[in-house]
């Protein structure tokens, strides 16, 4: 899952508590046991399940070392030198798209994850790694809008933010230039990966026109503006609405008709992983329907297991700021890597802030 | 007699550790950004070493160039506004009664014991619509309404308004204002410190009134400090990214945030690079410009 990557700050995934911190335990290298004996991950913090790593040792009696990143650009800096010792790590859809490029990632077996077949099919086959070749599905969470019910009425179109003045000066967005120009790029009719000079100068001028209505494009604080009364409407990632719709009725999220840019984040085994056999058993155990489902209601994030499903809660399954309908979903598209366009992105964000 | 400087062992030892401290985490580091200021951006973000000038002619077109304009812009209104609170709290101090004075200096960096993140985030719930400082002002107007009720003049007030102090560059000034205060007010704490005080007693004494000693004598004396404190000053809001990230509207954008997004997001460190550079070089011209100002005055330390 992507944090905010502008800054080094993200609370995109809201701390639950310091948990997580401790259970990191400093790398000790992979020398001292035997290699199907232990399994080293490297995942984001509170992203796994209270049991999911003691459930894992009990049932194999394979030890589990666990450190933490808190965005995927320093996990990436990491491999960038060759892989340090991990057996399995968690890169979202664009960062998978890189690190296959960069020839990082091993094909899975799919004959040693038995649980695949759990998988929701609506992500068997995305722009970032077509096939699922090279990551196992993992959680999946959303842009969209989080706004006040009693200021803004009803919410269904990212054109309440785009074309409308009402709101003005009541409005935020998000400080993330591929996030905030993907949904641009949807909601004029484009790919949100498109690498067509035209499309992503279509989408900059619609941001230049909206940005005199806004209060500001901000590093993951719009959940805090919203339940301060800053604002009215902000575009924010599900996760953090989530957090202050649990502290105020009055505000709620949606995913709009137009469709949104998703993050998807997958299991993946690093080139070089000391411990292939305890990889694949990890994976495998962690897309059990079960322990899934343990996950999904210790983090509240939506699963893209669908047997899992069957155990998720009943509240968090209803709650539109975790789980949107299909049709949404499908109009939706996850970042892809764009390569060599990315520049020109970069370019039209420095002109939206300049102008 | 001997002359420290003769036992060359003493001095080689006592100066290795931090030549190499600078060398390994100072100097190297800057070198290989310099190399990568020449580099390509490979599809995924891989640097690959090359000798072209691509990235600073990118770096000098003009969106970049306004942007280094605005962020010389506020550097310089957040000096002048720094210099204007700063300089007479550093005479407070320097002239305050010696048991004062360090509870006074710790006042003054008693802020650098907590992370700028939060005092950061802390100036947002001070200065947000419904803040610290327009719930002060709501009431205050509150009580001065009932106040002219009581005359007979119930809608002389109006209705409160709540000011929009946050997201803006006021914002981003207020904050950098307090942010490098201490950097400003310390140097110049330290020349006024030091200066023999009995010009200042000698000034008086001839019939100067306290302006005209604070404008003819105190200020010239302490320039070296004035120079050094507003320098800081400048050029560490020249390159913040922080203050402007969290404070700022959708146009604060300064140099600092556009240098930050490239080693992000935009994962192109070779343009990083090239606009690091560009600003140290700029940094650079500063001091050349302060030295050689320095020089022709007689030479005071910076």
């Amino acid at each position: 899952m992507k944090s905010t990557l502008n800054f080094p700050f993200t609370r995109r995934r809201f701390l639950q508590g310091t948990g997580a911190a401790f259970a990191a335990v400093s790398f000790g290298g992979s020398g001292a046991f035997a290699a199907d004996k232990k399994v080293n991950v490297y995942n984001w913090d509170t992203y796994i399940g209270d049991t999911t790593l003691g459930s894992f040792t009990d049932k194999t009696g394979i030890e589990v070392q666990y450190d933490l990143y808190a965005n995927l650009e320093e996990m990436f800096a990491k491999f960038q030198a060759g892989n340090p010792g991990y057996d399995v790590i968690f890169p979202s859809d664009y960062m998978i798209e890189t690190m296959i490029a960069a020839d990082m990632l091993v094909e899975l077996d799919r004959s040693r994850i038995p649980n695949f077949k759990n998988v929701d099919e609506a992500f068997l086959n995305p722009s970032f790694d077509p096939g699922c070749k090279y990551n196992a599905p993992y959680f999946w969470g959303s842009v969209g809008i989080g706004y006040r019910k009693s200021k803004v009425g009803e919410v269904n179109s990212w054109g309440a933010l785009f074309d409308s003045d009402k709101h003005s000066g009541r409005m935020a967005m998000l400080a993330d230039q591929r996030f905030v120009m993907g949904v641009a790029l949807l909601y004029l009719g484009y790919s949100a990966n498109t690498t067509n000079q035209d499309e992503i100068n279509a989408a900059r001028d619609l941001l230049i026109k909206t940005k005199k209505h806004l209060k500001g494009f901000v590093p993951d604080s719009g959940q805090d503006m919203l339940i301060s009364g800053d604002i009215d409407l902000v575009m924010e990632w599900n996760g953090d609405i989530l957090k202050v719709m649990e502290e105020d009725d009055d505000l709620t999220y949606v995913i709009p008709d137009e469709g949104t840019v998703i993050w998807v984040d997958g299991l993946s085994i690093p080139k070089g992983a000391p411990n292939m056999d305890a990889a694949y058993e990890f994976i495998n155990h962690v897309m059990d329907a079960n322990v899934n489902a343990e996950v999904a209601n210790t983090i509240h994030y939506a699963t893209t297991n669908k047997a899992a499903r069957e155990f998720v809660s009943k509240d968090d399954l209803a709650n539109p700021a975790i789980y949107a309908s299909d049709a949404v979903v499908a109009k939706s598209e996850a970042l892809a890597d764009v390569g060599d366009a990315l520049p020109m992105y970069d370019a039209a964000w420095t002109e939206i802030q300049a102008s | 007699m001997e002359n420290w400087r003769n036992n060359k062992l003493v001095f080689a030892v006592l100066a290795l550790p931090p030549t190499a401290w600078l060398v390994i985490f100072f100097t190297v580091p800057l070198i290989i950004m310099w190399v990568y200021s020449f580099a390509e951006r490979g599809p995924q973000g891989q640097i690959n070493l090359a000798v072209n000038f691509a990235n600073y002619v990118r770096a000098v077109e003009w969106i970049h160039l306004g942007i280094i304009w605005k962020s010389i812009w506020i550097a310089a209104i957040t000096t002048v506004i720094t210099f204007a609170v700063g300089f007479p709290l550093a005479m407070g101090i320097a002239f305050a009664p010696a048991r004062w004075k360090n509870v006074l200096l710790l006042l003054v960096i008693l802020p650098f014991w907590t992370n700028l993140l939060i005092r950061t985030y802390a100036w947002i719930a001070v200065l947000r619509t419904r803040g610290f400082l327009n719930f002060g002002l709501e009431w205050a107007h509150d009580k001065l309404s009932a106040l002219f009720a009581l005359f007979g003049f119930p809608e002389l007030m109006g209705e409160f308004e709540a000011l929009e102090l946050l997201y803006n560059q006021k914002a981003v000034v207020i904050g950098l204002v307090y942010v490098y205060l201490p950097f400003l007010v310390l140097p110049i704490y330290a020349t006024i410190e030091k200066l023999d005080k009995s010009y200042l007693e000698a000034s008086l004494d001839l019939g100067a009134g306290h302006w005209r000693t604070l404008f003819s004598v105190t200020i010239p004396l302490a320039l070296p400090g004035i120079a050094s404190g507003c320098l800081l000053a400048f050029i560490l809001s020249m390159g913040t990214f922080l203050t402007p990230a969290l404070l700022g509207g959708t146009d604060s954008e300064m140099i600092g945030n556009l240098i930050a997004r490239q080693f992000s997001s935009s994962r192109d460190w070779p343009f990083g690079s090239a606009l690091s550079f560009l600003l140290l070089y700029m940094t650079f011209i500063i001091l050349w410009v302060r030295a050689s100002l320095a020089g022709r005055a007689g030479g005071g330390p910076i």
